[in-house]
């Protein structure tokens, strides 16, 4: 039905149209061809001058109206060092078009106004006048070499790489489909090695962790930068074309597969003070839509987006963007997790150790942990629980011979007893319950024994040692799964004197049991 | 027809008559043969004025194709919270109806939408629908010759591009939907059917399609070339040539060194999507997993597209300009103003648009560095563009202005060309476009600049050379309707289009409620959405008047309705096969002589007096 009417009003239009035709080509043979043309170039010539009137008060009332939207203006001001270099290169073009552009509408509607045919009215005959020619060619060419120079003195300075020794912040953005994924250097202020074959669902970015500068790169959820910081961002591509735009940073580099790119800006405001800046606006002054409590500054963000059509969800890949205090930052950046260590660390797809060697990210991880284990036993208020569990001393199977990455956490044990003199400890040899007790009683106290030995060879006096088997008689966990067996199967480092709390508190003890 | 005029009745009969060039055309009797029948008369036809019509009507139906493309995603834009599920009965599944009831714009076919529009304007009309009609119409009728120097290729470049447009039209009943890529098909996007369904067998089909159309753009052009070079009358030296034919000519000749370039890039595009070559794909994982091809380069394919991309534009715009420089003229009752500089400046033009190409690039990745030559060059090219626009309005200067609705068309143009031209500086400006690349600025820019002022060039022509076409007029009244509609309404939806872009809203978003920074616009969208509605109903009134008028619009009755001094009215009404029923006219002055020595004009046929200057020379 709708169809039906939708397409009976289109003829009726059509009939409508025709008839007006035909009825404007009848008047004008009434009044005669010539009269009904003069009075018909009088009336539309009007209209041009009308239409110019409104054409240019419109332009120039809708710019004002959207002033606020305009570069460099009241709340759309760049919040990067770079982009006010843009943003005043920008007014320049709009006051210097501007000006064409009012001088060359006007001179072309009133002259189709001005010399409109009328009756007997004659041509000038005017082929051409080299004179103006002239002027109308040079003009331009002035005025666009100050444009040139202007704009490319400061694209080149925009473009501009870091220099060697600059202080920079380098982070990594590379967009697939549909979201940006961010990586940032960790300590090292280095990002490590990637290569796209590399690539998985745990690997985003295709890192190839056997570089360790990379082991400490983390991926947050949100680009977070330091106010005042120079920050080059290495831009990647994952799968097609997408491109980095940070439109409030005057922002903008395409991420190419297999061809890095990069831009390098310093953010100049943080977020808050943006805010801030924005409350002063009263656009800016009315409640959010989407939140309602709060007005639209006070949830106003940074955003990054992509800018280059990458497929159906184009539209869709939104970054929040934090600009912070380098304080905030710092501390922020402290909560971040290597990817390593949370995705990838003791996965599948963790290639270390390579030949025997653990990344110096992974034993200082252990080192720490080792340290908190120490110092919690130590510190412990009861004699039962100054008892670590030495998790990454491991023997080859069925046997008593050490394997070689159990030198790490050794060597945080020498280190512990070398630091504390006054330390003695029990080293306690366990099993899980697979096999013969007694064969388990003797493997135990062969691995304790052991262990003393590798400690001794280190220097350790065998005075502060004591090496004891038990066997498979405490267990930590169920011997019923395999995971609780591998708990099961464990060397203790137990403190008989000598701890921070004991040292302390006790002192008589250790004097009395030496 | 095929017998001489042996009593001329007018004027220009005796004229030709008397000093025409006798080529013995119409003893050979070989003309009419072509046209001897339906299908050779109005099928395959050899006859370029036919030609002209079919490049015109076929260009029209495109038009009206990717201006409907253009309504439906701008609805998606303009009213995201509304149903369109009243399109479902024509879209089927590219609707998806939610389980509240509201039909949505797939997002898929939403691309599908931007890229059809894009491509089917650009290349279907603006290319064939403009160049196509008025370059075959045109050119030998102002040149004084015949016809084309190979009617056959001639016939062969309209059927190419009906054949592409067949192939097109094909691709968008695609269960996997057409192409979605873009117009520009950038790889990797374009050569990955993982990446987007439409780069399957959507993307295989635009391909062939616009290689075919590259075809036929070179059948064009050989044959416009030969023609201005071979075929002018006696007398027509090319300073005499009207600047609608300079225009097509040169034209031609930027297609001819432009579009092998973009076929070599869809050869080099199917090779990586068929034989698994590499020349644009590298260090890609995509669907789970890493593809074997490195080395090659996506940038080396904007390269290559870009190569024609950016004379592509002047390819559009250069035969606008060419058509408004004559009806200005012609209706200002005055020479265009500085004619050998007109001419120059499409000449500098031409040279330059082929050393700019990758001001469309410069955040794509490319040497920063390499990028200050493409600025200088591109802005150079604002001076070419403000003398002719200068120009143009010194023709206006001191005339005796008739405003009918081909000179109405062709003020227009200006007006957009200036409005859009500016936004250029802009842009073409590297450290501005950091900023405005790929915003809603440049979707203004480029609409104004070839797609309005383009459009408004093609309707000066249709109106002005409709009597040519059919022997009739167009109705002025509502050709007046139709220029104000279009005037009016291509402002109110490509103006506000600016501030979009400065406030950093990026084109080819589907919805813009996922970021804060681009969601402010609703009304703003709202608007251009309903301006666009109404333009295209405002275009709909042309093609009634197009149609009606063909058979029921005002009879033409004399031969130069307009007074114009140029050889396409010294023909009879309704010319023939061979375009002048005995001798061929010969040319004795320029295009340009209006209102000399108190003459309203002087035809080009009429011999110089004594000592009179020939403008041209």
């Amino acid at each position: 039905m709708t169809t039906l009417l939708a397409i009976l009003s289109i003829v009726l239009i059509a009939v409508i149209a025709v008839q007006i035709g035909k009825v404007t080509e009848l008047a004008s043979k009434i009044r005669g061809e010539e009269d009904a043309e003069e009075r018909s170039n009088r009336s539309t010539s009007r209209w041009l001058l009308i239409f110019m009137v409104l054409f240019l008060v419109g332009g120039v009332v809708s710019a004002y109206y959207y002033k606020n939207y305009m570069l460099g203006y009241g709340p759309h001001e760049a919040a990067s060092a770079h982009g006010k270099s843009i943003d005043r290169i920008f007014n320049i073009t709009v006051v210097v078009t501007a000006i064409v552009f009012f001088i060359t509408q006007i001179a072309l509607f009133w002259f189709s106004y001005k010399y409109r045919h009328r009756k007997g009215g004659k041509a000038v005959f005017l082929p051409h006048n080299n004179t103006v020619e002239v002027i109308w060619t040079v003009i331009p060419a002035i005025v666009m070499t100050f444009l040139v120079v202007g704009g490319l003195d400061v694209w080149n300075e925009v473009m501009a790489d870091v220099g060697p020794d600059e202080d920079v912040l380098e982070i990594e953005a590379m967009g697939y489909q549909f979201a940006w994924n961010l990586r940032y250097p960790g300590e090292d202020n280095k990002l490590g090695l990637r290569d796209f074959r590399l690539t998985s669902g745990t690997n985003p970015t295709g890192q190839d962790w056997t570089d360790e500068s990379g082991l400490d790169d983390f991926q947050p959820g949100e680009l977070v930068l330091p106010v005042g910081q120079k920050v080059r961002v290495r831009i990647i591509a994952r799968d097609v074309l997408h491109d980095f735009y940070l439109p409030h940073f005057r922002v903008k580099m395409d991420a190419v597969p297999g061809i890095p790119t990069y831009f390098v800006f310093t953010p100049e405001k943080t977020s808050e003070e943006y805010r801030q800046e924005l409350r002063k606006y009263p656009e800016y002054n009315v409640p959010d839509p989407n939140d309602q409590e709060k007005m639209l500054w006070e949830t106003f963000n940074f955003e990054l987006a992509c800018a280059e059509l990458c497929g159906k969800g184009h539209w869709s890949m939104r970054r929040l963007v934090r600009i912070v205090s380098q304080e905030e930052y710092e501390a922020w950046k402290k909560e971040q997790q290597s990817y390593y260590l949370s995705s990838i660390y003791q996965t599948e797809g963790d290639p270390w150790p390579i030949d025997g060697q653990l990344p110096n990210m992974v034993s200082g991880v252990r080192k720490q942990e080792f340290t908190d284990l120490l110092e919690a036993a130590e510190t412990a208020a009861s004699p039962a629980d100054r008892t670590l569990v030495l998790k990454y001393v491991t023997f080859e199977t069925g046997s008593a011979q050490l394997t070689e990455l159990s030198r790490y956490e050794l060597a945080n044990v020498v280190e512990a007893m070398q630091a504390n003199p006054a330390l003695k400890i029990e080293l306690g040899g366990h099993t899980d319950n697979t096999g013969e007790a007694t064969a388990n009683q003797v493997l135990s106290q062969q691995r304790a024994d052991a262990v003393m030995a590798y400690l001794i060879d280190k220097g350790i006096p065998s005075d502060r040692l004591r090496a004891v088997g038990y066997g498979q008689n405490n267990p930590i966990e169920d011997n019923a799964t395999e995971a609780g067996k591998a708990k099961n199967r464990r060397i203790e480092f137990t403190i008989l004197a000598g701890g921070k709390m004991a040292a302390v508190a006790e002192p008589a003890t250790i004097t009395a049991t030496e | 027809m095929a017998t001489a005029v042996l009593q001329p009745d007018t004027l220009e009969e005796k004229l030709v008559e008397e000093y025409g060039y006798e080529d013995h055309f119409h003893e050979h009797h070989h003309g009419d043969k072509f046209q001897s029948n339906f299908i050779t008369t109005y099928v395959f036809s050899q006859d370029h004025k036919m030609i002209a019509k079919q490049f015109l009507i076929t260009g029209m139906f495109w038009g009206m194709i990717g201006g409907l493309m253009s309504l439906v995603f701008r609805l998606q834009l303009g009213f995201p919270e509304e149903s369109l599920a009243w399109l479902q009965p024509i879209l089927g599944k590219w609707i998806e109806i939610n389980p509240e009831g509201i039909g949505k714009l797939s997002q898929e076919f939403y691309y599908a939408l931007v890229t059809m529009h894009g491509t089917i304007l650009v290349f279907f009309v603006l290319t064939a629908g403009l160049s196509g009609t008025f370059s075959n119409l045109l050119i030998p009728l102002m040149v004084g010759a015949r016809d084309m120097a190979s009617p056959f290729l001639n016939m062969l470049s309209y059927w190419f591009f009906f054949t592409a447009g067949l192939v097109m039209f094909f691709s968008l009943f695609l269960s996997t939907g057409p192409f979605a890529g873009g117009w520009t098909a950038y790889p990797p996007l374009s050569v990955l059917p993982e990446a987007s369904s439409g780069s399957g067998a959507g993307m295989t089909l635009w391909t062939i399609s616009l290689v075919l159309f590259v075809v036929s753009v070179l059948l064009g052009g050989i044959n416009y070339i030969t023609t201005v070079l071979n075929l002018r009358t006696k007398g027509m030296t090319m300073w005499r040539l009207p600047l609608p034919i300079w225009a097509f000519f040169i034209t031609a000749v930027i297609g001819l060194l432009s579009f092998p370039v973009l076929a070599s890039a869809f050869f080099l595009v199917m090779f990586d999507r068929e034989l698994g070559t590499s020349f644009f794909l590298s260090e890609i994982f995509i669907g789970g997993k890493a593809l074997d091809h490195v080395g090659g380069s996506p940038i080396l394919y904007q390269h290559l597209f870009w190569f024609l991309g950016h004379p592509e534009v002047y390819i559009i715009i250069l035969p606008a300009m060419g058509i408004v420089s004559e009806v200005l003229s012609v209706n200002a009752r005055k020479p265009v103003f500085g004619y050998k500089a007109m001419v120059f400046s499409i000449l500098a033009i031409a040279f330059l648009s082929f050393i700019v190409w990758a001001h469309h690039m410069f955040m794509s990745g490319v040497n920063p560095f390499i990028s200050n030559f493409f600025v200088i060059f591109t802005l150079i090219i604002a001076v070419p563009s403000a003398v002719k626009v200068f120009n143009w309005i010194a023709t206006l200067y001191g005339g005796n202005i008739r405003l009918n609705s081909a000179m109405l068309f062709s003020i227009g143009f200006v007006s957009m060309f200036i409005s859009g031209g500016l936004t250029g500086i802009f842009l073409g400006n590297s450290a501005i476009d950091i900023q405005m690349h790929d915003t809603y600025f440049v979707v203004a820019h480029f609409h104004i600049v070839m797609g309005v002022a383009a459009f408004f060039g093609m309707f000066a022509g249709v109106y002005h050379w409709y009597p040519k076409m059919f022997g009739r007029f167009m109705n002025e009244t509502l050709g007046k309707i139709h220029f104000w509609g279009t005037m009016v309404g291509a402002y109110a939806i490509f103006w506000p289009m600016h501030y979009l872009g400065m406030a950093g809203v990026p084109r080819r978003y589907y919805s813009f409620d996922v970021f804060q920074t681009f969601s402010h616009f609703a009304e703003m969208n709202k608007f251009i959405t309903v301006a666009a509605v109404l333009v295209f109903g405002f275009q709909m009134l042309f093609f009634i008047n197009f149609f009606y008028s063909i058979w029921r619009g005002k009879k033409q009755t004399v031969q130069n309705p307009y007074g114009a001094t140029t050889l396409e009215w010294t023909t009879p009404v309704r010319p023939g096969h061979g375009n002048w029923p005995g001798k061929i006219p010969a040319v004795q002055r320029w295009a340009y002589d209006y209102g000399k020595d108190g003459k309203e004009f002087i035809s080009q046929i009429v011999p110089l007096k004594e000592g009179e200057h020939d403008g041209g020379h």
